[in-house]
């Protein structure tokens, strides 16, 4: 056992590393979920955008037009999505589990041609002053835009979510869609607002995962994060804080667990490789026993104007 | 997914096509583990499959279906495939073993290659191929390679095919650098490009400047790029597009000869379960372009190794051979039987840590 072989300032960067593409699409999916609409679909709006974001960068030479491309091609993806489910009212498991199948097979359609080539790096920002700092600065102060990003996004959700009246919209459409359209509200903008959001997140998490992370563009590169995401948001039981502890705490374990074997410390590998689902699982249990869950009252529930 | 459906049902109507007007064509079906654009393990059997097409043309016609997990969902997948009129189904992934087999008791007259495994049946022929001679040679380049004498190795899951490969790997890096040290990650999945890249990099991070990975994607590849100064291998396929740094050399599978070979007896009617264990000898695995990143006499050395191994002048496991706990397994001189091989469960002395269960 060596455990001083462990740089804590690496592990701190591979674990932002491995955590902020889930963040960014777990809080995109929390919005999502907290109009009351379920979309299942964030696996394959993820590799939508890992695929169109390392593509743009590729050929860009910039990794943030790839960041940018990604989100607004995932949101229009994810627009399919909310003119099924909203307008024409189509079953938004269903829809969302076929979102997921087409974002798998267009992602490898588009992707062919960028197998083994190698996307710009991204860079890192260094901010000014906190940076020096010994141990701290490098651990806590240096790390990619996207980083930051994800972090100021939390909080942007969760205060915009308190304190501002369009937070309290869409919590109402969440809540009880007939209360809020008996309101006046309009309930399907709202949510098709919410889905273009999440889809957006989604996107950039993908591009994350492909620009950051694993670096290249391979068919399937995704494998199941996405619906990682979704059951951190379960997991968070829709609370933005805990979206952002939830996703540190897979990507957390998941990364920890790497270091310890690679430092050749004795631990039993299946049980840490499946720790994070059975907190996930606890955690639903001890919400179900509580009878208070936290799930948005319309969650799932189409909305018809007329009904 | 949307993919394999429309080539099923495709393949399906040109099937139905094809006996309503009486002609024979034999169908067959290839099972994987993972996409066909991993650049590794499935790419190459996929592959093989265009060989077959491409060695029979309108007498064949092939089906295939990617990402199928191991496990009970194996059996859905290749039940369905053999109701479609599949005449052989290769199963490509040692998961799909017991699948296959169960599957293959329910459909007498269709033809099982399972890949990897060692239970068979009399429709159920097995097929692997010695990845450990590759191993061997790996080894060798690594040990004399390596600066920090620390070897980074990702392995998948616990089972022997992958434990051979770290035993012979390790063995020949120890007979030409007797300080090396393996470090080793079980990441416990064939192919999930996020986690291979983090594991990568979690191995590098401990000192590793030389990556072996028994994982599907190229992903640990670029991850060792960004680092720099860290070498690896091609796992299953070439991964040319990362020479000749970090990838110097690789292992490739080929796979296509004995898919040819299987289809046509099953078009002939000579079919018979067979279990088929090949390797450098009969270029089953193949050793990729040693780089310039190696020097010239290593060179050498890698390539004469790869000849004796060919030649069956050398066995990769030659005692004496010493098992983790101390006790023989080889005797001076000996080499492995195929039957201790396929069955190897432990670690040879000088590794550390234990073989999961």
């Amino acid at each position: 056992m060596d455990l001083s072989s462990i740089n804590p300032v690496l592990l701190i960067a591979s674990i932002m590393l491995s955590a902020t593409p889930i963040l960014l699409a777990a809080i995109g999916e929390m919005v999502v979920e907290k109009s009351g609409v379920l979309n299942l679909g964030v696996e394959g709006m993820m590799i939508t955008g890992a695929v169109v974001g390392f593509a743009i960068a590729v050929n860009t030479g910039s990794p943030g037009l790839g960041f940018v491309a990604a989100a607004m091609a995932s949101a229009v993806l994810s627009l399919s999505f909310g003119i099924l489910t909203q307008v024409l009212l189509a079953n938004q498991v269903a829809t969302g589990l076929g979102l997921t199948l087409v974002g798998l097979g267009l992602s490898a359609l588009i992707g062919t041609p960028y197998v083994g080539l190698k996307s710009p790096s991204v860079p890192k920002v260094e901010i000014p002053l906190l940076s020096d700092i010994p141990v701290l600065g490098p651990m806590l102060f240096s790390h990619d835009l996207m980083v930051y990003f994800s972090l100021f996004l939390v909080a942007a959700v969760w205060a915009v979510l308190k304190f501002t009246r369009i937070g309290l919209i869409l919590r109402a459409v969440g809540e009880s869609h007939d209360a809020a359209h008996a309101l006046g509200y309009k309930v399907v903008r709202v949510r098709m607002a919410a889905i273009f959001f999440g889809g957006a997140c989604a996107g950039l998490g993908g591009a994350y995962l492909g620009l950051a992370r694993v670096l290249q563009w391979t068919e399937g590169m995704t494998a199941g994060a996405g619906w990682i995401a979704l059951a951190i948001v379960v997991f968070a039981s829709w609370r933005p804080w805990r979206v952002l502890i939830g996703a540190y705490l897979f990507g957390g374990v998941s990364v920890l667990q790497l270091n310890l074997q690679a430092a050749d410390v004795a631990v039993p590998v299946a049980l840490l490789s499946m720790s994070p689902y059975l907190i996930t699982i606890l955690v639903l249990i001890i919400i179900s026993a509580r009878g208070a869950h936290g799930a948005p009252a319309s969650l799932g529930r189409i909305f018809h104007a007329s009904g | 997914m949307l993919r394999r459906t429309l080539l099923t049902s495709a393949a399906l109507a040109v099937g139905l096509a094809v006996s309503g007007a009486g002609a024979e064509t034999v169908k067959a079906g290839f099972i994987y583990v993972g996409p066909v654009g991993d650049g590794g393990w499935t790419y190459e059997h996929d592959q093989g499959r265009l060989a077959v097409e491409e060695a029979f043309g309108d007498n064949v016609e092939t089906v295939y279906q990617e990402n199928v997990p191991e496990g009970a969902d194996a059996v859905r997948a290749i039940t369905q495939m053999a109701l479609q009129g599949a005449d052989i189904i290769f199963t490509t992934s040692f998961g799909y073993m017991d699948p296959t087999v169960q599957v293959a008791s329910k459909f007498p007259n269709v033809a099982f290659e399972h890949a990897t495994g060692y239970k068979r049946a009399d429709n159920v022929s097995t097929y692997s191929a010695r990845f450990y001679e590759g191993r061997a040679i790996q080894g060798h380049i690594a040990g004399k390679m390596t600066k920090t004498n620390k070897i980074g190795y990702i392995a998948s899951f616990p089972i022997p095919e992958v434990v051979r490969g770290i035993n012979s790997a390790y063995l020949h890096a120890k007979a030409v650098n007797p300080d090396v040290e393996f470090s080793i990650i079980w990441a416990y999945t064939w192919f999930d490009p996020a986690k291979e890249a983090d594991a990568a990099r979690a191995l590098i991070e401990n000192g590793a400047d030389v990556i072996l990975q028994h994982t599907d994607s190229t992903a640990p590849q670029a991850a060792a790029q960004e680092a720099g100064g860290v070498i690896t291998f091609g796992q299953a396929s070439d991964m040319g597009d990362y020479a000749p740094m970090p990838r110097v050399s690789s292992i490739i599978d080929n796979w296509g000869p004995y898919y040819v070979q299987q289809v046509g007896r099953v078009i002939d009617g000579t079919w018979e379960s067979v279990d088929t264990w090949d390797g450098i000898s009969t270029g089953m695995v193949g050793i990729g372009e040693i780089s310039d990143a190696v020097p010239a006499d290593l060179k050498a050395e890698a390539l004469g190794m790869k000849d004796a191994i060919a030649a069956g002048d050398y066995h990769p496991f030659t005692g004496p051979i010493y098992r983790q706990d101390g006790s023989l397994w080889l005797a001076e001189g000996e080499t492995a039987s195929d039957g201790d091989l396929l069955g190897m469960s432990f670690y040879v002395q000088g590794l550390t840590g234990d073989v999961p269960n």
